[in-house]
């Protein structure tokens, strides 16, 4: 059958008969870093003109229909202009931290990539403490913002890094817990076993009312966590101009750009896998016949299409929402959804432990 | 009443918001001191976009410096010219006819509607959800489509004369009018739904700068700013002119004197120009739309006062005049100015975010703070 396990199969049996292991290993990982690579730009500019689209359905505008076929050409001439744009560095920046910062945001991004299984059976890298990396390697992201916030020497920038480090530290606490709902009840933190563990239903159905808590919070919690409207205050545009890019342009602004995007791909294919079932598709208890129309429809579309799912909800929340002050953000987090995700977690504990779930 | 003027510090961050920034809707330019995220003094910087049009309009003739008005309080083109034609008026003595009346209330509550919609876009963008300003820019368009047929201009109307308007209103007038009362009233719920009712943005406006009556009273503060602090202010109610009292509205007064009450009120003046223009629409009185008048104006020597209640309070037009056909001295009282003097007092011990949520309630028009 032609599927995405079997091309990379066949492409590591072909590998290893042709060269010697050591050879194969590396030519996998070269071929790895530039899918990886080439799906990061494609994603970069498929969001970038899901979001123009969505957002102008929302505002009643058309949106880019120009250029190239229904302006689907839009974000690749808007990336090829930020390309050939002079990256300006300002005279009081620290050079070094300024130039770095972005990449450092884009390489936490990247590494996000590892865990996440695209289709059945089709993971770069299947490790064994898989939500833990994720929740790990997620934070790395705000040193990046804190350094380009305060590299700048603009105050303006400094004020939405200080921001945006104040936020991603404080709802990463909620993100977490909701994220360990679903490790107790699935009894691993591989991402491999807790997918499997989905096979007869998602966790969202299965879990009862705590997987629905932690599926509410999760999704306001990463909402904050990638700095997106309602809690986009890093860079507010109407208090800040633009945050902690104030100074950043060119290409160096694309890549914060880019991995605001990716960022956005990767905390929903995270919620996608631990509530809805990664690829899993959608069994309904003893409806044979429909369970095997389900499987018909290939692992990797019943993964982007819960993806894109969320995606949506979560442009969905910034073309609606106003954005919240700094102070209520944090109430939010510490004073609500912080005791309310500890709660849950002794909840589903309690559940987990009596075995109350389907 | 006043507290003491804040003082910078060592170690203050001071900040320049402006005079190019996105929430200051124009060339204002804020000084702040922060102390972290919290505002400790505001000072506004003004004079970007002074014309001096006072001076100007002292070698205009009257039926000119009408026109100059249009280029302050862009917003109210009309009413500005309204407050300029009355002041001539009273300087002629003359009368005008009752249809010359009723267009121009009609326009001006339009006006009002078209301003107030454009800043219940601006104010949902001040405070981070950008959609509602392109919904309020959809029905604002109708209006400006309907001043476009009946004057010839969307935003500087220019359509009074001393007298009376410049021409009879567009047979489509009435018709275009009414669709437009019908879209807008199916469509006020809408905005309601996504912006007042919504918890962040009621989060975000209430209790926030806070202004009392006193000290909107001693700051000159004047329109829905005023009557947000439970001042009654409305210059058609207090002192009516072109047969305002002949007409049944309701004067919008909050008492909170927050951002959400300067929020509710121009709401409700929304829904009270729909019920004026209501009553008006099916009684235009025939006849003409202009007194006749002298080709040459001259007001003879005194003093004029007249004033008229735009979208953001009142408006003042001061003549002196030593019988000549301009005027020896000009004085505009914009309402704007005496608004923004107010910031400063409401935002101090706020947030970043606060401040912008103020000005954006406070609904500054910049032409019109610097004339």
């Amino acid at each position: 059958m032609l599927s995405i396990a079997g091309i990379a199969n066949s492409i590591h049996q072909w590998l290893n008969e042709t060269f010697s292991s050591g050879w194969a290993t590396l030519l996998e990982f070269v071929l790895v870093g530039i899918l990886v690579i080439s799906f990061f730009a494609f994603l970069g500019l498929v969001l970038v003109f899901m979001e123009r689209k969505v957002s102008a359905y929302m505002q009643l505008r058309v949106g880019p229909n120009r250029v190239g076929y229904k302006g689907l050409a839009q974000t690749l001439a808007d990336t090829i202009k930020l390309v050939v744009k002079e990256g300006l560095t300002p005279d009081g920046a620290d050079k070094f931290l300024f130039n770095f910062a972005p990449f450092l945001v884009l390489i936490a991004s990247m590494l996000l990539m590892a865990p996440i299984a695209f289709a059945k059976d089709f993971q770069i890298w299947d490790i064994n403490i898989g939500v833990l990396y994720i929740t790990a390697i997620s934070s790395i992201s705000v040193i990046g913002v804190l350094m380009a916030g305060w590299s700048s020497n603009n105050k303006y920038s400094l004020l939405g890094a200080m921001r945006s480090g104040a936020q991603i530290v404080s709802y990463e606490l909620s993100a977490g817990l909701a994220i360990m709902t679903i490790v107790i009840l699935a009894g691993s933190i591989r991402l491999s076993d807790i997918i499997a563990s989905q096979e007869n239903g998602w966790w969202i159905f299965k879990g009862h009312i705590p997987a629905i808590i932690a599926f509410v919070i999760y999704i306001i919690a990463v909402t904050a966590e990638t700095n997106r409207a309602p809690f986009d205050l890093a860079e507010a545009e109407s208090e800040l101009t633009a945050g902690f890019h104030t100074e950043y342009s060119g290409m160096k602004f694309a890549l914060f750009f880019l991995s605001e995007y990716v960022n956005i791909f990767i905390v929903c294919a995270i919620g996608a896998t631990l509530f809805l079932g990664g690829w899993m598709p959608l069994h309904i208890g003893h409806w044979e016949g429909f369970n095997h129309i389900m499987d018909f429809i290939p692992s990797s579309l019943w993964f982007m299409g819960k993806t894109f799912f969320l995606i949506f909800l979560i442009m969905w929340f910034r073309w609606t929402f106003p954005r919240l002050r700094i102070d209520q953000l944090l109430n939010l987090e510490w004073k609500y959804l912080l005791p309310i995700s500890l709660f849950n977690l002794l909840l589903v504990t309690f559940i987990a432990l009596m075995g109350w779930y389907f | 009443m006043l507290e003491e003027i804040g003082t910078t510090e060592q170690g203050d961050l001071v900040i320049n918001i402006g005079p190019q920034h996105p929430s200051t809707h124009g060339v204002l330019h804020l000084v702040i001191t922060l102390n972290g995220e919290t505002i400790k003094k505001v000072e506004p910087h003004l004079g970007y976009i002074h014309r001096s049009i006072e001076k100007m309009c002292e070698s205009l003739t009257y039926r000119q410096f009408i026109y100059s008005t249009s280029r302050m309080d862009y917003l109210s083109a009309h009413i500005n010219n309204h407050g300029c034609a009355l002041a001539v008026e009273q300087g002629l003595g003359i009368e005008i006819p009752p249809r010359a009346r009723a267009i121009r209330v009609l326009l001006s509550e339009l006006t009002r509607l078209a301003s107030h919609q454009l800043w219940w876009g601006a104010m949902a963008m001040d405070v981070g959800a950008i959609t509602p300003f392109f919904h309020a820019f959809r029905e604002r368009e109708m209006i400006n489509d309907i001043m476009e047929e009946t004057c010839g201009a969307r935003l500087t109307m220019n359509y009074m004369v001393p007298g009376g308007v410049m021409f009879d209103l567009h047979p489509n007038f009435v018709t275009r009018t009414k669709d437009f009362l019908r879209f807008f009233r199916s469509k006020f719920n809408e905005y309601d739904e996504l912006v007042t009712n919504n918890i962040i943005f009621q989060e975000r406006m209430k209790g926030v700068g806070v202004l009392s009556s006193a000290d909107a009273i001693s700051y000159g503060c004047t329109g829905p700013v005023a009557r947000a602090s439970g001042v009654s202010s409305d210059i058609r109610k207090i002192a009516p002119y072109e047969g305002y009292d002949q007409l049944q509205f309701a004067e919008a007064i909050q008492s909170g004197g927050d951002c959400f009450a300067r929020y509710l009120v121009r709401m409700q003046e929304m829904r009270e120009s729909l019920a004026i223009i209501d009553q008006l629409i099916d009684t235009i009185p025939d006849g003409e739309f202009q007194a006749k008048t002298k080709a040459v104006l001259k007001l003879p020597k005194g003093e004029y006062y007249s004033r008229v209640e735009t979208a953001r309070g009142e408006f003042g037009v001061y003549i002196i005049s030593e019988g000549a056909t301009t005027p020896y001295r000009m004085k505009f009282r914009s309402p704007g100015f005496s608004n923004l003097s107010a910031l400063d007092h409401m935002s101090r011990g706020s947030k970043i975010g606060d401040l912008v949520a103020i000005m954006g309630s406070l609904d500054l028009v910049i032409p019109d703070i610097d004339r």
